[in-house]
């Protein structure tokens, strides 16, 4: 059996345990730049709040309605979200982390046994983190999903966030409540050619013929109606550490068109890719960089490049790899075009050995430490804190993060602040 | 050869540099003499982590602000180090909800009544009223208290 356990609102849960003020009140995370709300709390969907809504055209709401709106503070889920996965990890090896709030696990059982499992699995996270979590348990991938989404909404025989649907007769009860654009793999594109064709629900798309959905959509689809049929397709992508890649990248708050603009926030990102590296413990054999204007911004001339380089030797030092990526970067600028994002890539990356390229590299010995001593710090005192000049700390390109709650978990100088003193009351 | 390496240390564009290939003579140390005794235990370290948290997944550190627990020896500044897996029992040192805010204070359970204590007379302990939920935060495990090269003179 496939468990997908996921954390409600998981931004919001995530502040909520460092600042409990913050329970009971409607709440908004917002993206990176603060754009867009990209979590909300029970209250504020209740208030209206969509899904990725502009902060713009929320104003009006956040006014009438005291919402709480905080910019995203990734250290704090990063963490949150490491030790859900170390729990988790810890309760069984058949773990499959699937996103930053989201992970499937193998399960065994009859349906009494597994529900009372999932309960406690629940009860645990909430107890440790102070997360709470819904749990769906069904023969796939797919169904575990869909149990979830059941879970969410208390759809018999779910209970207590816990939703087990092993028999098949309540999977149909499920998935004929279930909207065919929830269903994991139709997504957005596809729900609306759907239903064009009288597939609205999940139960319609379990009912459609295999082979005609395989010629009409192709072969994905096809196993998404194999899977709502009980028919395991997908299995459990258990751990593909270390990652193969690291992309930094970000969209830029306000279109840039100077080289040095792109570079030094190409840089800052290098910066961060090679702590990510070293964090790890690869390096990198490869390097990518690409530019791209807003290809929404029909009007203006686009333009979009990237080039990948093999380095001479595996590196994981932020002052090589910066080398690389501007003269990279050089290569790709080209002036007269406002470009909405730049990108580092580290490729084909493996394990670093100790000593390893020692012979070749000039820079190595001392390199080592160095970089050490600089995630030290940067760890202690807080990122960014001793960093490359090129970085360029603080200028155009750099997110705007208004709200942004302290990293309590990261950092010495953020932890939460417990009174001794008098109870105001 | 130097020519070669001059070529390459004035090129400014980092990629040429990097094909390039500059091969510095030294490599690493070579051992020459009778071996460290001590060998067989590099790397033995002691690691404060490792003593004060049990479970790294539900331990959470926390910042002291007052002194209402001056009585056991909990100051002002102080880290604490929280183990939120624990069931806070009678006795413990606890960090809890009140009103929307943080506060460490000592569990009492006696007699049914259930009661957050300070351990500093200008401060009055907390009772809970009936039916009024305790929200727990976590147990408290461990002290940390630093900037003590100062000295204790007062």
């Amino acid at each position: 059996m496939f468990a997908l356990l996921d954390v409600n609102n998981c931004y919001v849960s995530c502040e909520r345990v460092f600042n409990p003020k913050l329970v009971g009140r409607p709440v908004i995370v917002l993206s990176n730049n603060d754009g867009c709300a990209v979590a909300r709390s029970e209250e504020a969907k209740a208030l209206g709040v969509k899904m990725g809504a502009p902060l713009f055209r929320l104003q009006d709401l956040i006014r009438r309605h005291g919402i709480v709106v905080l910019s995203s503070n990734y250290a704090l889920y990063g963490d949150m979200s490491a030790r859900l996965m170390a729990l988790l990890a810890d309760h069984t090896p058949q773990l499959e982390v699937y996103s930053i709030d989201e992970a499937f696990l193998g399960l065994q059982g009859d349906a009494a046994s597994l529900q009372a499992e999932g309960e406690a699995i629940r009860d645990k996270v909430h107890r440790w983190l102070g997360l709470p979590v819904c749990l769906g348990i069904a023969p796939t991938k797919t169904l575990a999903k869909a149990a979830n989404w059941g879970a969410k909404r208390g759809i018999a025989p779910a209970r207590n966030g816990v939703g087990v649907f092993a028999d098949p007769a309540l999977q149909t009860m499920l998935l004929a409540q279930m909207p065919v654009g929830e269903v994991w793999g139709v997504g957005r594109k596809l729900a609306p050619r759907l239903q064009a064709l009288g597939i609205d629900t999940a139960l319609a798309l379990r009912e459609a013929d295999p082979a005609w959905v395989q010629r009409r959509f192709g072969v994905g689809l096809k196993r998404t109606v194999l899977e709502l049929r009980g028919v395991p397709c997908l299995e459990l992508e258990v751990a593909p550490e270390p990652r193969q890649g690291i992309v930094v990248s970000r969209s830029f708050a306000e279109l840039q068109s100077t080289e040095a603009a792109l570079r030094s926030a190409l840089v800052a990102y290098t910066v961060r890719a090679a702590e990510k590296l070293r964090r790890q413990s690869s390096v990198a054999n490869a390097l990518g960089v690409f530019v791209q204007t807003d290809h929404f911004r029909r009007g203006e001339p686009q333009y979009a490049r990237s080039s990948v380089y093999t380095l001479a030797m595996p590196s994981q030092d932020s002052r090589h790899l910066i080398r690389v990526a501007t003269a990279q970067l050089r290569r790709l600028y080209r002036p007269g075009f406002r470009y909405k994002r730049v990108g580092v890539m580290l490729l084909e990356l493996s394990p670093a050995e100790r000593g390893q390229g020692v012979l070749f590299a000039e820079a190595a010995p001392t390199s080592e430490a160095l970089m050490r001593t600089l995630d030290a710090i940067n760890r202690k005192m807080g990122r960014g804190t001793v960093g490359f000049a090129a970085e360029r700390l603080r200028q155009g390109w750099q997110g705007r993060a208004a709200w942004r709650s302290p990293a309590y978990t990261t950092r010495w100088s953020d932890l939460p602040r417990v009174g001794a003193g008098p109870v105001r009351s | 050869m130097p020519m070669l390496l001059a070529a390459a240390m004035s090129a400014s564009e980092s990629c040429r540099q990097e094909q390039s290939r500059r091969l510095p003579l030294y490599s690493s140390r070579v051992p020459a003499g009778f071996p460290s005794p001590a060998e067989d235990h590099l790397g033995d370290t002691l690691d404060l982590h490792e003593l004060l948290v049990e479970r790294p997944a539900a331990t959470f550190f926390v910042r002291v602000v007052g002194d209402s627990l001056l009585g056991i020896g909990v100051h002002d500044g102080d880290i604490l180090v929280v183990d939120r897996s624990l069931q806070p029992t009678h006795g413990h040192i606890v960090i809890a909800v009140v009103d929307g805010e943080m506060t460490v204070k000592i569990l009492s359970r006696r007699g049914g009544q259930v009661r957050l204590l300070a351990a500093n007379p200008r401060y009055p302990d907390i009772v809970l009223a009936e039916g009024q939920q305790l929200e727990g935060w976590g147990v408290v495990t461990a002290l940390v208290r630093q900037g003590l090269a100062k000295g204790v003179a007062r």
